[in-house]
């Protein structure tokens, strides 16, 4: 039997909704899906999973129908199933190691982790795991991305009071301002914040640590801190005409789109433009999220530009098919030199180039060469830069004795996610520099071990 | 009283309103940790309930022993409005900050604050400090008439005010430049100057300042998400460089500032606005004089 992937938006309709395109299994499906595992006593996708989740133990109760106790199971390594069930890249993980990929796909164990985690949140069969009794150590997380949901989880459980502080004005960090709600609907966010809210976790909104309050002043306060805010710094492109009207960084189109529903204006109050013609540069996970959501805005058309072809695109597999079936056309080997606006200082058209792929540079990839003489030209009103991101530099400013490198991460110890300050830790894309949600909290898990056991040690 | 700054009780609380004008409202609303933290030039980003846009406004007073932070707010789109249309009691349901970088304060000599329409009431801390620092401190307010113009008992206080209106209905007639030529040309000593105010007059004020090559600084005002870094959309030309406005300012050389661009980039989402704050129109009764 082949591999279920499961039901999807129709291409054509889910152009013009924000709605999950990934629907996801029914019971009967999900059971069925589940049968399909051998239960290998080697457990290789448990073992290339980075939380480790007990794949085969939890698919073997999907497959009895226990979903409780499905849910129970994941529940023992990662508190974070529905979330890590949409957006981690099986792939290249749990699925990748899966002893039927070749001859008949892969268990489609991201979907059968979904549906544990959603059938259980529903039917109200998931409870907040239990809280070791109060230590008195106090921990504060700075940011509420996934890195620190997973350290707050963790230290929670064991007994510390956790504090959360976040800058804006709802809990996530990148799963609410970033990832749009057609891969990972809210309602899934904010029951995992909702849950570590029950276990006894504080969660404070709008204070930017390195701002309203700096690290040394939370040290006179807390045992530990652990610094996970993220990599929200925007790459620029850095061509001329990059300060137009309707040039956007992906985290503004991104964070206006998502965390301030400006789809829904003016019913919600923040404005967005796109015209009639939206270009995206770039080839990863925010690009393809950036010119799907673009398209659902309803511009005449999206054009994506990309400066290697799609074998060497960063984003997953699936969300480049995605995109590709929502009508976005792709130009591979294409990079703009140049945008142009009218009188009034707004966008109008975007002189590219035509490159060729050369040597392999140090990252091991295929380097661009522009081709001379290439140049062109795309109409546009609106442009999302989808390059990259960097640490927000204000924390590593405003804290004297945190060490940095030069894209501005803090540099950790890799064993114990100790930075070069006592008590201070870090992890997650504010020392990876912009990477996954899993490995984020597969950090925070790790920098978790690490602090419990400095809490625990003795004269702590 | 000993306020917990971790705490949230009470948060964003409305403890006193006032009406200044028309459209012109102060807030003193309960937020701890800012009040404590709060310095001359910083700012707060306002949401006033879930679907709201997230709003820069600059603090224009701070209590820490109150656990407060006053902003004056002026009425202008839809967003403003229905903040200004909170009473005393009502909560805001985000204040975030403080943020920005506060402005230095040394001592200069003698002070010229400029500030226009609502500008004045962030001129107010910023001249404050200035004060407070001992130097002499000036200022110049405009306003379109004189039912606009706030805040001129507290700018007294601090030392010499010029008014200036559109109309003639109060102070001089015409503008904050004009004033500014007068001083120049009575020979006055000015070693700095502080501006704030709609972008236009800031630019003229720079203008004004440059032949006679006065550091002047101006609190620039650009469209703004975050106001912590993450997305760049209030990047303003500072020398030439593109800086971010919400942690690099807002205040910054007004000599070195490109007011063009930012005008520009500040119309971006003028239909929008409009259509947003018609649509408010027509649900409430207008308070601004749209219709």
């Amino acid at each position: 039997m082949k591999q279920n992937l499961g039901r999807h938006q129709d291409a054509v309709a889910r152009r013009s909704n924000f709605d999950e395109v990934a629907m996801g299994f029914g019971l009967e499906e999900a059971v069925t899906e589940a049968a399909r595992c051998l239960g290998c006593k080697t457990k290789p996708c448990e073992l290339a999973c980075p939380v480790n989740v007990k794949i085969p133990e939890f698919v073997d109760l999907v497959h009895k129908e226990d979903l409780g106790a499905a849910a129970s199971k994941i529940f023992e390594t990662s508190l974070f199933p529905a979330i890590c069930g949409r957006v981690c890249p099986q792939e290249t993980y749990c699925e990748a190691a899966c002893v039927l990929k070749d001859k008949f796909g892969p268990v489609s164990i991201g979907r059968l982790e979904r549906f544990t985690a959603d059938y259980a949140r529903k039917g109200g069969l998931i409870k907040p795991p239990p809280c070791a009794p109060d230590t008195g150590k106090k921990v504060a997380c700075v940011g509420s991305g996934p890195t620190s949901l997973a350290v707050a989880a963790e230290l929670r459980k064991l007994g510390h009071a956790v504090t959360v502080f976040e800058a804006l004005h709802e809990f996530g960090g990148v799963l609410c301002y970033g990832i749009p709600t057609f891969r990972l609907p809210r309602e899934v966010v904010r029951f995992e914040v909702d849950m570590l809210r029950k276990m006894g976790v504080r969660f404070l909104k709008n204070v930017m640590v390195g701002k309203s309050i700096t690290i040394e002043e939370l040290k006179k306060d807390f045992d530990i801190i652990y610094i996970g805010s993220g990599a929200g710094l925007p790459t620029p492109m850095n061509a001329p005409g990059e300060d137009l009207v309707g040039v956007y960084s992906s985290n503004e189109f991104l964070t206006r789109v998502n965390l301030m529903e400006a789809y829904k204006f003016p019913v919600s109050d923040t404005p967005y433009y796109v015209g009639k013609r939206t270009v995206v540069v770039g080839g990863g996970n925010t690009a393809m999220d950036s010119a799907r959501c673009a398209m659902r805005l309803g511009p005449e058309n999206v054009t994506l530009l990309y400066r290697r072809t799609r074998a060497e695109m960063p984003a997953r597999a699936e969300e480049v098919e995605n995109a590709m079936e929502e009508g976005i056309k792709f130009e591979f080997l294409t990079a703009p030199v140049e945008l142009e606006g009218d009188e009034k200082g707004r966008l109008k058209r975007v002189k590219c180039i035509r490159m060729a792929l050369g040597e392999p540079d140090a990252s091991g990839r295929r380097k661009p060469v522009p081709q001379k003489g290439s140049e062109f030209y795309i109409e546009a009103d609106s442009l999302v830069v989808a390059i990259g991101s960097s640490p927000n530099p204000v924390i590593q400013q405003t804290t004297p004795g945190l060490s940095a490198n030069k894209w501005g991460g803090i540099i950790i110890d890799e064993a114990t996610a100790k930075t070069s300050l006592d008590g201070v830790y870090a992890g997650g894309d504010v020392v990876r520099g912009g990477a996954t949600v899993l490995l984020a909290m597969k950090d925070g898990k790790a920098a978790a071990r690490a602090i419990h056991e400095k809490l625990s040690a003795k004269g702590n | 009283m000993e306020h917990d700054i971790y705490s949230t009780e009470g948060l964003y609380k409305i403890v006193e309103k006032a009406d200044l004008s028309a459209t012109i409202s102060k807030h003193v609303i309960y937020a701890p940790l800012i009040a404590t933290k709060a310095k001359a030039g910083h700012f707060v980003i306002l949401r006033s309930r879930s679907g709201g846009e997230r709003i820069p406004v600059t603090l224009v007073d701070w209590s820490p022993e109150n656990g407060t932070v006053t902003v004056i707010i002026q009425a202008i789109g839809k967003s403003t409005s229905e903040m200004n249309a909170l009473k005393a009691g009502d909560s805001f349901s985000d204040v975030a900050g403080p943020l920005g970088t506060p402005v230095e304060i040394k001592k200069y000599g003698t002070v010229l604050g400029v500030g226009g329409g609502v500008g004045i009431a962030e001129l107010y801390p910023i001249a404050r400090a200035f004060k407070q620092a001992g130097n002499e401190v000036v200022s110049i307010l405009g306003a379109r008439s004189k039912d606009l113009l706030i805040l001129e008992a507290e700018m007294a206080s601090l030392g010499r005010v010029i008014v200036t209106t559109d109309d003639g209905s109060a102070g001089k007639k015409g503008l904050v430049t004009d004033a500014m030529k007068e001083l120049y040309a009575a020979g006055e000593k000015l070693d700095a100057i502080f501006t704030i105010g709609p972008i236009i007059m800031m630019k003229f004020v720079a203008e004004a300042s440059r032949p006679h090559a006065t550091p002047t600084f101006a609190s620039l005002n650009p469209v703004m998400l975050d106001g912590t870094g993450m997305c760049g959309g209030c990047r303003v030309e500072i020398s030439g460089k593109p800086k971010f406005a919400c942690v690099d300012g807002p205040m910054f050389d007004a000599h070195q500032t490109n007011f063009d661009a930012l005008m520009k980039r500040t119309a971006a989402y003028r239909e929008q606005e409009k259509e947003s704050l018609e649509k408010y129109g027509k649900d409430h009764q207008c308070r601004i004089g749209l219709h």
